[in-house]
């Protein structure tokens, strides 16, 4: 039986770069000093890589739940595309906190052998969604923070997180532009759409405000120059989110909020407290305070890794 | 004859490609849009048997692997929808034909995942098979459907060397992992081979598609060619196919292989699969879910364009 020569072209595999297909990442910092930068306590640069890379993790978790359940194709495909640039945002800051730390803890170390309370991502990023319009929320909200935090990250004195803020920028524009748009759609779509896009605004406002509040570890390093203190991103992001529902006909002023109180996140009670947070500030999910929702996500994600250990994959 | 069909003709003899605008008969019309709907509805629901072990995967690397290839699968039905098309039908339409079991889909995603394993056996040996049936439709008569195969083989081909990757280094690991490993190559071994549809003698559409250029090898040389290709990689992987009168044919220059039951892929193609109904009812729950969506965003873009909705 004769058969077409099409079937030896894919027998050739020569553009390796393909194979990896974004999941490698030793490559695109191969260059980049690893060195941990002067006068900076290790400790923090830590924690300040596992707040970044937790955001991103557990977002990216959230998303991936989306995948076969996307409106339409089109969404399909850029939810998972959202999701793999976060999932790669998030190995490359987990293996930078491991090398911070001095721990010789990996990328999947840290994500699947942690409990939750050493978990340092806002609540927003591990809210469930109960709609379309709830994540297209979350997303607007965490991207339109991450792309002003990365904006200004690009100068840390870390050149590993200057190296992946520079990277994530073009995917977080990308992401931010995606979310912003579907507000839109959704705020000024039909009354229906426009009710439940109001709804998860007014829902997610007082959690974002988390984001802002500022962590003992953000304040030093940003002293430091290695860090961004996040109240400092406020006007930017105001202004955003301002003209984003501006066009989505909502109110342009949901999230100017500024008090946030953790019950807003409806944590506490189902949890173990968390290390809690210095100072009688009221704890975060920057301290490693959670909600039900991070047991819910860490069971799913950690249970496999955990089954089989000493597994090879 | 008229010209459009002396026109078509001879392009099929010639071996060119038949092009949307083209006269062409309706059969091949009708034929063409059912065959690549039902490849888009295949990439669409084949999402959901590997799409359910991401936010399990082991290690952030595998997370991000299957990720990439479950978003390739729905990159793949997109195109192939876009090229149905082109031929007149509607997406929206098509979908409505899945979700009302109007129109089929490949019969080996009814089946269930049960362990990690399953991914790289799928990748392996599912997408393996894909190829073996898709390559040559890259040599459609119809021209969309011809170049959108020949983006999809390629990514297919990358699924297949991930999978089998992925049972390199579970072979490599512990006891409880190469059983898994062994256990899921014999579950997906005879759907893999009935992935190339009923044996030649029961197979009544193919000399009109052969004729028409649509197919271009029966449906017992593809599956002999997978066989072929397989168990060498079965070997070099150290795990066995569960077939006890798999052996080489020194004569033929063929492995004979045992006949799934053809029992089974009836039942499962008229419905009656393990998981026939949790499929296509995740596929039209998503479809629901997703209206009011759909609805606002074409609210919004009437609005915009001044045109009422
Ligand atoms: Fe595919
Ligand atoms: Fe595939």
């Amino acid at each position: 039986m004769a058969f077409d020569d099409a079937y030896r072209a894919l027998t050739d595999h020569d553009d390796d770069a393909r194979w990896a297909y974004g999941t490698g990442f030793a490559d695109p910092f191969a260059g980049v000093p690893t060195e941990l930068p002067a006068g900076v306590d290790p400790a923090d640069l830590a924690a300040y890589c596992l707040m970044l890379g937790d955001d991103a993790l557990i977002m990216s978790h959230r998303l991936q739940e989306w995948v076969t359940r996307a409106p339409e194709l089109e969404d399909e495909l850029a939810l998972a595309n959202i999701a793999l640039d976060l999932l790669g945002q998030a190995r490359l800051l987990l293996t930078r906190a491991g090398q911070a730390e001095g721990s010789g803890r990996d990328e999947d170390t840290m994500a699947f052998r942690r409990e939750a309370a050493e978990f340092r991502h806002v609540c927003l990023a591990e809210r469930a969604d109960a709609d379309f319009a709830h994540l297209v929320a979350r997303l607007l909200v965490l991207s339109t923070w991450r792309l002003a935090a990365f904006d200004r990250l690009t100068a840390s004195r870390d050149p590993m997180l200057a190296a992946v803020a520079a990277k994530g920028i073009k995917e977080i524009t990308y992401h931010r532009d995606y979310a912003a748009q579907w507000v839109v759609r959704l705020g000024d779509g039909t009354e229906l759409s426009h009710a439940r896009m109001a709804a998860a605004a007014e829902a997610i406002a007082a959690p974002a405000g988390e984001l802002f509040r500022p962590h003992e570890v953000e304040i030093r390093l940003a002293a430091a120059g290695v860090a961004v203190d996040p109240s400092t991103l406020r006007a930017e992001f105001d202004a955003v989110l301002g003209q984003v529902l501006t066009a989505a006909t909502l109110d342009p002023h949901i999230f100017d909020t500024e008090m946030y109180a953790p019950a807003d996140c409806g944590a506490a009670a189902t949890m173990p407290p968390g290390p809690g947070a210095p100072g009688g500030r009221p704890p975060s999910g920057r301290d490693g305070e959670h909600t039900a929702a991070l047991h819910d996500i860490l069971t799913e994600m950690q249970s496999l890794a955990r089954a089989v250990p000493g597994g090879a994959w | 004859m008229t010209t459009g069909e002396a026109v078509f003709t001879e392009t099929i003899e010639r071996d060119q490609r038949v092009e949307p605008a083209d006269w062409m008969p309706d059969g091949y019309r009708r034929t063409m849009i059912r065959q690549i709907a039902q490849h888009a509805h295949s990439e669409i629901i084949g999402m959901q048997p590997e799409g359910e072990w991401i936010t399990r995967a082991p290690t952030l690397r595998r997370k991000a692997i299957l990720l990439a290839k479950v978003q390739d699968e729905a990159g793949h039905g997109l195109y192939l929808y876009s090229a149905a098309e082109t031929l007149g039908a509607d997406r929206g339409d098509l979908t409505r034909r899945l979700i009302e079991g109007r129109q089929k889909y490949s019969s080996i995603f009814n089946y269930p995942t049960h362990s990690f394993a399953d991914v790289g056996v799928i990748g392996w040996l599912v997408d393996g098979a894909a190829i073996c049936n898709q390559v040559p439709l890259c040599r459609s008569s119809f021209g969309p459907y011809a170049r959108a195969m020949i983006r999809i083989c390629k990514e297919e081909s990358f699924h297949q060397r991930q999978g089998y990757e992925l049972l390199l280094n579970m072979m490599s690991g512990t006891p409880a992992q190469r059983d898994m490993v062994q256990d899921s190559v014999n579950r997906w071994w005879w759907p893999s081979l009935m992935m190339f549809g009923p044996p030649d003698a029961d197979s009544p559409n193919t000399a009109q598609s052969m004729a028409w250029k649509i197919k271009r090898h029966t449906n017992d040389e593809l599956r002999q060619r997978f066989v072929d290709m397989t168990v060498p990689q079965a070997e070099a992987l150290g795990v066995t196919l569960p077939d006890p009168a798999l052996r080489w044919n020194a004569e033929r220059e063929h492995y004979d292989f045992g006949q799934p039951d053809w029992d089974e892929l009836r039942r499962v193609i008229s419905g009656d699969g393990p998981l026939n109904r949790q499929r296509l009812a995740r596929r039209r729950q998503a479809d629901e879910d997703g209206a009011w969506v759909r609805e606002a965003a074409a609210a919004h873009a009437a609005r915009r364009s001044g045109v009422p909705a």
